[in-house]
């Protein structure tokens, strides 16, 4: 448990437990405020990523802590949400583009 | 020292929380169909954070499978549903 967790993890912890915190409300106060898809979409991928690091981070510094030894699989989800984030932000973009009002009408 | 770590968890708790509720009110909100997909991934990524938070705050392990598998059907439902507003169907013949 966090009874005794030295002093190297819980100062690194908290500033990145707070930043985690504003990133990711900031990203999605955006998807409320933004005027369009694509600001929104920007908005949102940028936020969470970093976010999610910062939470991340934060908790393979705790485990380390409390198992005494480097604990590393919270990485495999960092990992994750890297190589795929951008697949789903790409998706939707085309989505996007391709349902967009603007767009000239294909004669077909 | 570890009181200091255990209010941030609180804090980030909070801010995770209002921004789930952001989300939700995009998703019931948004104009058109891809930014409902767009605020449903956000929630899923949001809820995400919300129970790896909680594992650091409990300090179990469990939390950390359930975090890897919201992760992963949040990706799959996103995809398939960008897809399914891309071309109609989600899998083509």
């Amino acid at each position: 448990m966090m009874n005794d967790l030295p002093l190297w993890v819980s100062l690194p912890g908290t500033v990145l437990l707070v930043l985690a915190g504003v990133l990711t409300l900031t990203g999605s106060l955006g998807l409320l405020r933004l005027k369009r898809f694509y600001s929104r979409l920007h908005a949102v991928t940028l936020g969470n990523t970093m976010g999610a690091g910062s939470v991340l981070a934060t908790s393979v510094l705790v485990s380390s802590a409390v198992a005494s030894r480097p604990v590393l699989h919270e990485l495999l989800i960092l990992m994750f949400l890297v190589l795929v984030s951008p697949v789903t932000a790409i998706l939707l973009m085309q989505a996007g583009l391709r349902r967009d009002p603007r767009r000239p009408v294909p004669d077909d | 020292m570890t009181t200091v770590l255990y209010w941030a968890g609180m804090f980030a708790l909070c801010c995770f929380a209002l921004a789930l509720i952001c989300a939700a009110i995009q998703l019931l909100r948004g104009p058109t169909p891809q930014d409902r997909v767009l605020a449903l991934d956000t929630m899923y990524v949001n809820g995400m954070l919300i129970i790896l938070v909680l594992g650091v705050q409990f300090g179990t392990r469990l939390y950390f499978d359930i975090a890897l598998l919201i992760s992963m059907f949040g990706f799959v439902s996103s995809a398939a549903m960008a897809k399914f507003l891309l071309r109609g169907e989600v899998i083509e013949p």
